[in-house]
This record gives C-alpha cells, structure tokens and sequence, in this order.
C-alpha cells in the first residue's frame, strides 16, 4: 500500500513527527490529547532501525523502562557488542560506547574500575557476541569479581549477518549454516548461559526472561531491575537473559516468531530466576 | 636532588607511568615484560590506582579501551605474541580516537618464538598492526632512563592527537639493569578531555554521548578520512625524533635503533676514534619516521648500514629514504654472536661491518 | 623405554611404555613430570598410543611434549581445543586427540575455546594442570588461584573484591550438555595417583566410545609459585586446594541425551 502523503504537513524525516502544517488541527493535536503511553524519558524520540517483528527494540525499552524506575540516567554507561542489539545503544539519552565483538565485559570493567566503581555500567549482548565469541570474555569478568550488568539478547541465531546458526540455535533449527536442522554430530548443543553463570561465585544474580506477552514483560522489566539493583548494592555479577524474536533467522511472520519461541524456545531454555544472593561470601 | 634508583627497564616503564599520572594499567604476564605487571600489581594500589591481572591481551586492551573512554589515563603492555593478539583493539582505539600508551616488550618470533630478545616487531608496529590503514606514534627507547622519559611523552603526546602511542622496547632494554634519575617532564597544556569523556550524564551537560568504533555510522566517512589523515600528516610534519652524528662529514651513515642502536653507538664511536668518517643516526620515533634527515645526508653520504636484530625492516624506510642515492646494507639477525635465541648483535661485530664496507 | 641391564636384578617398577625415556625439565618438586607419567600409564593401559595425537598449550605443561611418546602439536595460548578440533575432524574422527592445558591457558585465555569446543559437541579429552598460579612467567595470579594466596600480582594476597574468586572449571564444564565426562584428582598420594589415573582412563574411554568430551582436572604443585620447598609444597595442595577444589566425577553420562 502506497503511503499518502499530505503536502499540507511537513514531517520530521524518520520519526514522522509533525514540524509544520498548513492545517490548524494537526498542530493542535498534541494539546488535545492526554497520553496514556509514551517513551521512556531515557529514550530519544527515534523510530527502531529493526526489522518488523524484531523484540530487541523492547530490549531497550525495557531498559529505558528500568533506569527511569530506578531514576538511574545520571550513573549510567552502557557497553554495546556487536550485533542487531547494539543498534539499540544509541536509542538511549546515556553515555554509550560500542565494544568489539565479544569484548563488552572488558570495556564495561575498564570503564567501571577507571573510575573507582562510580557509574553504573551494563552491556548489551547478542548470542553471536556473548555466547560464542564473547564466552572467555563474559566468564572471566564474572571470575574477576566485578560489579556489572548484562543484558542478553538470546535470538537462537546471527540475525545481522543473515541468519546462520548461534550456539544458542536449538537442535534440528535450519538455518543459513545447517540447512539440515543443527546436529548435534557435528554441530553441538544448545548453550544454556544463564544457568552455566549461575554456578559461578562472583554470580549475584542470574534469571531468563521472555517478551512474549505482557504479564512477561513485566515480569522482565522486574528482572532487569532487581539485576541492576545488584550492581547498585555492589553485590556482584547481574545477568539477565531475555529470549528474543528474530523472524528473518525464524524465517517467520512477526506473529509466528512469537509462538515459536512460546512453542519451541521456552521449552529448551526454561524461564525463571537460576541465582539471586545478597552477599557473595 | 633528584631521587636515583638502579632498576631495570621493565620497571622503568612502570615509574615513567606512575609521573605522567597513569592510574590505570591492564596487563597478562608473559616474558620478557612480567616485572611490568608485577610493578602496577605493586605500586598501584599504593597511589588509588587501579589494577587489573587480566585473563588475556585480548582483554587487557578491551579493558584499555574502556578506560581510555572515561577519560583517564591508563596503560597495558606485553610482548610480541600478546601483542599480536591486541591487534582488533589498537585499530579499535585509533578509530574511536582515544588516547592511551600500549608498551611491547619485543621478544623473538614468529610464533610463539622465544622468550629472549629480538626486534621483529618493527613492521607490525610503524605499518599499524591491525586493520584499516592506521598509524600509531611509535617511540623507541635505548636506555632505561630513556624508557622512563619516552613514556611520560608518550602519554603527552597519546592526549595531543587523541590516539594510541606505542612504546617499543625489547628484551635487552626491559630486563637490563641502569642507573634511572627519576624526575617529573613538563610538556605544557594539553587539550582538555571533558568535552568527549564518558563520565555519565549526571555529570556532563549531553543528553547521552556515544563512543563508537565504527567511524561512519553516524556522520561522514569522507569526512572522517579527511580529518584523520590531517592528524597523520600533523604528527608527520611535528613529532619526528632521532639523535644523529657526524651525517655531515660521513662517508658511511650507521642507522639503527632500540638495544641495537647501542651496538652501534660504541661502533660508530670507536670508528671515529680511529679516524673513520662514520655517521650515525638513531631514530626515536619510528613512525613517523625520520626520512629528511636520511634523506638530506644521501645527498654526500654513498653508504649506510642499517643494525637491527631481525631479517631487515627498518632496512626498507630507509632504503626509501635515500631514493636509490646510496648504497644500504643490513647487519641484521644473521650477524648475532650465538645461534641459540639468545644470541645478540655485538659492537665488534657491528665495527667489523663498518670497516669491510666503508 | 631404555632400560639399563642390570642382569642380577628383577625388575619391578619401570617407565611407562609410552613414556620417550627423556627426563623431565621441570622444578624440583613439580608435579607436572607425575601429570605426564599417569597420562602414559593411561595410554597404556588403553593400548592407544599408536592412534594418540596430543596438543600441548602454552606454560610449563607444554613441556611434557617431550615425555609422552605419541604425536605431538603446540597450540598458541588457550588455542588447545580449536587446535584438537581441526585434527580430530580433517581425520574423520580417527585419532584420539587430548590437549594438555595449564590453568592460565585454559581457565584465563582459553575458557572460550573450551567451552565453545564442546558446545560444538566435539569428542575430545582434555587434561587440565590446575597448580594455582602462572609457574612459568614467575608465579602470578591465576584464575584458579585460592583467596588470600600471595603471588607477584596479588602481593598482598588475592582479594575478591579487587581480583575475584577461585574459579571451579570442573564443575561448570560439567553443566554443559556436550560434556560426557568431567572429574577433578590430585597427585599427592598414593590413593589419588590411582584415582586420577581411573579418571584419565574414563575421560579418554569417552572420547573412544565418541560420548562426548572428556575433562579431567588434576591439582598439581608449584613450589616456584607458592616459594615452598616441594614437600610443603605437596602438604599445601593437600590441605587448601583441595579443600577449595574437591575432588571427584562431577559428570559421567554412558549417552548425551
């Protein structure tokens, strides 16, 4: 469907938002209104630059959602890796660097010590960037004892590059990479990151969360704010796993992605809270 | 009166930090630069500072990256096969424009090599190392007092132009025991890093800075390239540093530099003693590289010979400095005294050279 | 093995089969030149050293490429278990491949590559020198190294809060699906030489059965690092590392579900 265009309304490119207009009504439109939803105040007012049906720009939202709550904006860094999920970064009015791929733990550690422990400091993650790559990284800085944040985004595959399989990919999944389904002769296992943290002691807190409805996404949202709360308090390590639809590595509608990971996802990575301590002894 | 110490150069590294205010410092033990880490493990905690016994060199430049973010100034070393590994991440630092100092403590190579001295890392260092065609200062000390000044300007200097200064030293120079005055340089004021430094937004004016490694995605890339290749041709045309002597006179020019340079001092000494017309020249910066100063004394000079202890590097910048006006030789690794990796190049051996071909 | 003929004698204990007959070049009081003793007497007795090929890592460990007679392969540090993959699979799965890695190379640089080996689900044994320290740059910090325990870059001794906790690769490789078997032993007795020995038989077993991987962890003693002669150095792994590390089969499944 061809998009109409008014010549009367001139537009903000991107965002669409209304910069000028020839017509009185349109101008006036946010006076009349109440808003009953909106952005977080930690976001810009930018559209996603995801693809329809893709979960991690409520990622963000989430996160948004989290440090407003916590009222945290003025402490806060946050680390991107590389992947989809790092294109979310510069959704947030904070301080922001991107790190390498995998190497998020170690920019968050460089930037938390460097300034005595101070900020407030997370990285977000993809399944490519963490769990494979990035694995060495994200175990050690948890060994290391630090006091961080991190936010993963499990989409059970590489969505920038095209769709290939992540450690994370469940078995028999086709993708670009096992066009026969992943084997495990030869392809290995599902990864189960928030559980293998858990078992680590400078773990503080260690949860899976899905977005598949509302009730979860609340759930979520409590979840990533008792992880930040974590680092807040100095307890420790804070990891917060979130399954992620992707429907061009699902090749699927955004609806059907949706109960792909209700059917298939939640089944291999079950949701729930793996650690939660208030003191590491 | 100055405060005086015998230490080595390893250790020097760490005091030249600690009097340019470094606080940070990342580093993995490998030989020959352990006694580096061991000194921040050491001295840090004692002034604030931070330390971090990273899992790898992967990390420790990870971790620099991030703290060279915030604004701080902070440090890691290694040698030759670590700092391989630090490659993606000194590209990275070029690219995002943070200023810091990364010290390679050469070692014998390739590979895994040995854990004895050599300078083959001359290629990596002066061509950038990674990926993307970008140029780090590379300082080269010969001396441990040297070390210890090299590396407060090489912090100066890392502020100046926003970007990765990389000290080069090798075994000899990292383990060897001098005579070290420890004293603070002043380099006058440097640009204030407030402006860019992520220190979060309850203490800065920005609705959210964002540091990023891909130069690019936000802005032009022409643009970047344009601005980025002026800083180059700045440092190029500003921070050129060699000693030189007797290049006006000189019949034989002997080029060299780092642990090997001090071969060819006492030989360039001893020649001039015996009435030879020897030059010498020593370049402190091998990137940018003193190519004039070769350049000019090609004009009258018909030979040089380059030392180095490795298969020729330093050989080719020179080679294109005298644009075919002169003859260049190399006294390289083939001329050590010992077929075992600790083999070295001697001063005698480096006369001989100059006597057969002069 | 050479023997030296001594015809009025019997004898009754020799060097394994599989072992070149070259003496170790490690410290008084290390353990490592044990480590590669019982890992022969387990080639041995499996009668695999014909189909054996080894990776050695980067650290003293890699030393005892020189003591165990099968093919041997160095590996860039904490490379081991990317190295081992390419010649298990360019052979079809043929040969037995064990990597030998120390602490730093497997628990510091290296944990990514192990763990992604065998999330790869990859039929490898691993034998993993955990001595609580860096022996051969001089006795730094390691992952594996306890709380309190002084190196040259803990001076003060390690403080959780500043360099973090000892880590239990043991136990967390275990949690992971590819894994079909994963134990701990130590060296310092009689008792535990045999159990290790069983271990490293039942690791390598696995990998010949095409299981899954293998991974034994064997506790070992640095005298250089901890500045112990070696008999302290020995009562020192009896009394605070094993009491941090158990030891034991933490994973041992006969199918990967």
């Amino acid at each position: 469907m061809k998009r109409k265009v008014d010549e009367n309304v001139k537009r903000e490119p991107f965002s669409g938002r209304i910069i000028s207009s020839t017509i009185k009504e349109n101008i006036d439109e946010k006076v009349e209104r109440e808003i009953v939803y909106s952005r977080p105040e930690c976001m810009h007012d930018l559209p996603t630059i995801l693809c329809p049906g893709c979960q991690h720009g409520l990622i963000y939202r989430l996160i948004g959602e989290a440090i407003d709550e916590l009222k945290i904006r003025g402490h806060c860094i946050g680390v991107g890796g590389v992947g989809c999920h790092a294109m979310g970064m510069g959704m947030l009015k904070i301080d922001a660097i991107m790190a390498l791929h995998g190497r998020a733990p170690e920019v968050a550690t460089g930037i938390k010590r460097s300034l005595h422990g101070k900020p407030i400091v997370f990285t977000v993650q993809g399944d490519g960037d963490l769990a494979a790559i990035g694995m060495g990284d994200m175990i050690n800085a948890v060994n290391r004892g630090e006091k961080l944040t991190t936010i993963f985004c499990n989409n059970a595959g590489y969505g920038t590059t095209g769709g290939q399989m992540a450690p994370t990919t469940l078995l028999d999944q086709v993708t670009t990479t096992t066009p026969e389904g992943r084997q495990p002769q030869g392809f290995g296992y599902p990864i189960h990151v928030a559980e293998l943290l858990a078992t680590m002691t400078g773990m503080a807190f260690s949860a899976r969360c899905a977005l598949t409805s509302p009730a979860q996404f609340n759930q979520a949202l409590k979840t990533v704010k008792t992880a930040f709360q974590k680092q807040i308090d100095g307890v420790g390590y804070s990891f917060v796993e979130i399954l992620s639809a992707c429907p061009p590595t699902f090749k699927k509608t955004p609806l059907e992605s949706i109960k792909w990971i209700m059917s298939h996802m939640l089944e291999e990575y079950p949701l729930g809270i793996f650690k939660d301590v208030d003191k590491i002894p | 009166m100055l405060e005086k110490r015998l230490i080595n150069g390893n250790e020097a590294l760490g005091y030249g930090a600690l009097y340019a205010d470094c606080r940070c410092y990342f580093g993995y033990p490998i030989t020959p630069q352990n006694e580096v880490v061991e000194f921040f493990a050491r001295e840090l905690p004692k002034v604030g500072g931070v330390f971090v016994q990273t899992e790898s060199e992967v990390s420790s430049i990870n971790m620099l990256y991030g703290a060279a973010a915030t604004g701080v100034r902070a440090m890691t070393s290694s040698s030759s096969t670590g700092f391989s590994l630090m490659q993606e991440g000194i590209s990275t630092l070029a690219a995002s424009e943070l200023p810091c100092v990364i010290a390679d403590v050469q070692r014998g190579g390739p590979g895994g090599g040995n854990t004895q001295t050599s300078q083959m890392d001359y290629m990596q260092v002066t061509r950038g190392g990674g990926n993307g065609g970008y140029h780090n200062i590379v300082l080269s000390p010969a001396s441990v007092q040297e070390t210890f000044e090299l590396v407060q300007l090489a912090f100066c200097l890392a502020d100046k132009y926003r970007h990765p200064v990389i000290i080069l030293t090798d075994a000899i120079i990292g383990q060897m025991q001098e005579g070290l005055e420890l004293h603070r340089l002043d380099f006058g004021p440097l640009p204030d890093k407030k402006s860019w430094a992520l220190t979060t937004v309850g203490d800065h004016d920005d609705p959210g800075r964002f540091i990023q490694n891909a130069p690019g995605i936000l802005g032009s890339y022409r643009d970047y390239m344009i601005r980025i290749t002026k800083k180059y041709q700045e440092m190029t045309e500003k921070e050129v540093r060699y000693q030189a002597g007797h290049t006006e006179d000189a019949d034989l020019i002997v080029v060299s530099f780092g642990s090997s340079a001090r071969s060819s001092l006492w030989a360039y000494h001893q020649a001039r003693k015996e009435g030879l017309r020897v030059g010498f020249i020593r370049p402190i910066t091998l990137w940018p590289f003193p190519t004039q100063i070769i350049r000019a004394a090609a004009q009258h000079t018909k030979k040089f010979v380059v030392v180095e202890d490795n298969l020729g590097q330093m050989l080719r910048d020179v080679q294109a400095a005298v644009q075919d006006k002169a003859e260049v030789h190399l006294v390289g690794i083939a001329h050590r005294h010992l077929v075992t990796s600790s083999g070295m190049i001697f001063p005698k051996t480096v006369l001989q050279e100059v006597k057969r071909l002069i | 093995m050479p023997q030296i003929d001594h015809p009025e004698r019997e004898l009754l204990c020799g060097g394994p089969e599989s072992y070149t007959g070259l003496p170790t070049m490690y410290c008084p009081g290390c353990h490592y030149g044990t480590v590669a003793r019982v890992i022969c007497e387990a080639i041995d007795e499996l009668g695999i050293k014909k189909q054996a090929i080894g990776v050695a890592g980067v650290g003293c460990h890699g030393f005892m490429i020189g003591t165990i007679a099968t093919d041997f392969v160095f590996a860039l540090h904490g490379r081991g278990p990317g190295v081992a993959t390419g010649i298990k699979r360019s052979q079809g799965g043929k040969p037995i491949v064990f990597t030998i890695q120390g602490d730093g190379d497997l628990a510091a640089i290296g944990m990514g590559d192990i763990i992604n080996a065998i999330g790869r689900g990859e039929k490898l044994t691993t034998i993993f020198c955990n001595n609580a320290g860096y022996g051969t740059t001089g006795g730094q910090m390691a992952p594996t190294t306890l709380l309190e325990q002084v190196t040259t870059t803990t001076p003060t001794g390690r403080d959780p809060q500043v360099a973090g906790y000892p880590i239990h690769v043991a136990e967390m490789l275990a949690m992971l699906r590819g894994t079909a078997y994963s134990a701990r032993g130590a060296l310092t007795s009689r008792k535990n030489y045999n159990q290790t020995k069983k271990f490293l038989n039942l690791a390598f077993q696995k990998q010949m059965d095409g299981i899954g991987y293998g991974f034994v962890e064997i506790l070992s003693a640095c005298p250089s690092t901890l500045h112990m002669p070696p008999n302290k150095a020995l009562k020192w792994v009896e009394e605070y590392m094993i009491a941090e590390y158990p030891l034991g089969e933490f994973k041992n499944v006969k199918e990967i579900l």
